[in-house]
């Protein structure tokens, strides 16, 4: 029995173990070598260059506007998503009667809203290169159909709305997750409580902000990670969707597109795996910012 | 956790006293529920009915319905756009990436869950912890591990690649599923001579069902939209997968137009999703929102 037991284990986990070491565990590690290099994809070729990568990223005004954009995403992508998600979940629940019976319907409502959720952003980034076309496109065809002529531009060519438009993008396709989210939230709260703030006569915002809110703020706290972290891509959007792409004139230029450019288009491999280590450290403060104001939380709730 | 539990969606309150009042407070709420429904509805349903319409109705007018629908749009995008062609490389790369990823997680997972071993958290957090680093970070050493293997281009070069990402979250989502199996069950099977590895595939893994048909789910959906791994890792366009022709094919439309072939492209990638959302609609939101909790 325990020769077998052995055995067993070790043809369980050896497979997995070299496919995660070979493909996974050693590109990371290898990524914060090669960004100490100037290698160019010529074997042999990589001298160490120490710091000198990250110098030229503080001068490289592409990867600039790439984080400059990355942070105007950072806290727009997440607010305008989640609050979208929460108040469509709030009013699913607050529209019944009794402060937290939900509306007529809200069960359909949440599988039209999901769907998006489950395409793959470049099926979404297509859809919404039509969507956005000058000429042919679903929102100046509305605009047009409106009266409202004035109002059609070339979205995704213009400087000051093409990052507008990517981010409305981004909030398009993950809306209705976090109204599904919010709203297994809002059931889990405990009705007594709902029917309490009925009593006391307290009105729809009032219950939402003294009672809804407090009581989500966990999920919440998710969602903005999840969003956070999602924001921090955009690559497949930005890639497909925009001129350039990157563009107008780096005016959607992300992270992970200077990346792959630099990487797979120039071959400067030390100078991007700079931009990715770069990157793995915004994720990883994001993540560490939020799950220590979780914790701080959590206490206040207890 | 909580979440995990049915939600006990909507009925339409029988014992509510004041229908009347209620549904007048309820009129702005419909409204705003219907508007988001309509903003996320609509796109879809316009490139699925574009999908049908002709160059000149999709040029001249966006919200026309076409005057005859056009099924060759779908048979030009199928054979000429070449999207069946990347639709059975998805197929191909996605099914075997999937088969080796639930046999690897499940595996893995049972191991760590059911044996007591030195060195058996360090494994589980070996893998769990892959899941929190961006892939970006990776990307440019991983093109050259697979180039070095002479994997770069090949279906079996991507299957692994998709597995060996997918096997992270697998192993995290079945790790707890398996803990929570009873014991009885494989103690007896071991009393009748069953070796480890038969209690594993005929008594183990039939148990572990719901949790296998739930994490395979999304990781169908997981690795039929990645797009990242085979832009860098699948340079042969005969090999492309759905997602990577599709968004060649959306960039090549500047020069030679055929737009309904396109958003007849775009529906048939959009298919397989619908479907698999449409069959399993409540595991999948049930199970999604579990995990972004846990």
């Amino acid at each position: 029995m325990k020769h077998g037991r052995w055995r067993f284990l070790v043809g369980a986990l050896v497979p997995a173990l070299v496919l995660h070491v070979v493909f996974v565990l050693s590109p990371y590690a290898q990524a914060f070598y090669l960004s100490l290099t100037d290698w160019t994809g010529v074997a042999g070729e990589a001298h160490f260059v120490g710091a000198g990568n990250y110098a030229r990223l503080g001068g490289d005004s592409l990867f600039l506007d790439a984080v400059r954009n990355n942070a105007v995403m950072l806290v727009v992508v997440p607010l305008v998503t989640i609050g979208i998600g929460l108040f469509l979940a709030s009013m699913m629940h607050l529209g019944g009667r009794g402060g937290r019976r939900g509306i007529a319907g809200s069960g359909a409502y949440q599988i039209v809203y999901f769907f998006p959720q489950l395409l793959s952003l470049v099926v979404i980034a297509v859809l919404w290169g039509f969507v956005y076309n000058p000429n042919t496109g679903l929102l100046n065809g509305a605009l047009r159909g409106l009266g409202l002529d004035g109002l059609t531009r070339s979205w995704l060519a213009s400087p000051s709305l093409a990052l507008i438009a990517v981010m409305a993008v981004l909030i398009w396709s993950s809306v209705g997750f976090y109204v599904v989210l919010f709203s297994a939230a809002i059931d889990s709260i405990p009705r007594e409580l709902f029917e309490a703030a009925l009593l006391d006569g307290a009105g729809r915002w009032a219950t939402f902000r003294r009672v809804t809110l407090p009581l989500v703020r966990d999920s919440v706290q998710v969602a903005f990670v999840y969003l956070g972290i999602a924001a921090l891509d955009a690559f497949a959007v930005v890639q497909v969707m925009t001129v350039g792409p990157g563009g107008p004139d780096g005016a959607t230029e992300v992270i992970g597109l200077s990346l792959y450019r630099n990487a797979f288009q120039y071959g400067k491999f030390g100078y991007a795996s700079a931009m990715g280590v770069a990157l793995f450290f915004a994720t990883l403060t994001l993540a560490v910012l939020a799950l220590r104001s979780g914790r701080k939380e959590r206490l206040e709730l207890a | 956790m909580t979440l995990l539990r049915e939600r006990p969606v909507v009925s339409p309150s029988p014992a509510s006293p004041a229908p009347r009042s209620r549904s007048y407070a309820a009129f702005p709420v419909h409204l705003a529920m219907l508007a988001w429904a309509v903003v996320t509805a609509l796109p879809l349903l316009w490139a699925v009915v574009s999908s049908f319409k002709t160059d000149n109705e999709i040029l001249n007018d966006p919200w026309s319905l076409p005057a005859s629908p056009q099924g060759s749009n779908w048979v030009r995008a199928w054979t000429e756009a070449n999207i069946g062609r990347y639709f059975l490389n998805s197929i191909l790369v996605v099914g075997g990436a999937l088969l080796l990823t639930m046999l690897l997680g499940s595996l893995v997972a049972y191991a760590l869950a059911r044996y007591e071993f030195r060195g058996n958290r360090v494994i589980y957090y070996t893998f769990v912890a892959a899941m929190f680093f961006p892939v970006f970070l990776a990307l440019v050493p991983l093109f050259f591990v697979v180039q070095q293997l002479g994997l770069l281009g090949t279906y079996q070069g991507l299957i692994l690649v998709y597995a060996a990402y997918a096997v992270p979250f697998t192993v995290f989502f079945l790790h707890s599923f398996f803990r929570t199996l009873p014991s009885e069950v494989a103690e007896a099977a071991f009393i009748d001579g069953c070796s480890h590895g038969a209690v594993f595939f005929r008594v183990m893994l039939p148990m572990a069902r719901p949790g296998l048909v739930a994490v395979g789910i999304f990781n169908f959906l997981g690795l039929w939209n990645q797009y990242l791994l085979p832009l860098v890792l699948n340079p042969d366009p005969d090999r492309y997968v759905l997602a990577q022709g599709l968004a060649a094919l959306s960039v090549s439309q500047g020069y030679r137009s055929d737009w309904g072939g396109l958003f007849a492209g775009l529906t048939i990638a959009m298919l397989p999703v619908l479907v698999a959302y449409v069959a399993f609609q409540r595991h999948i939101r049930a199970g999604m929102t579990a995990g972004a909790v846990k």
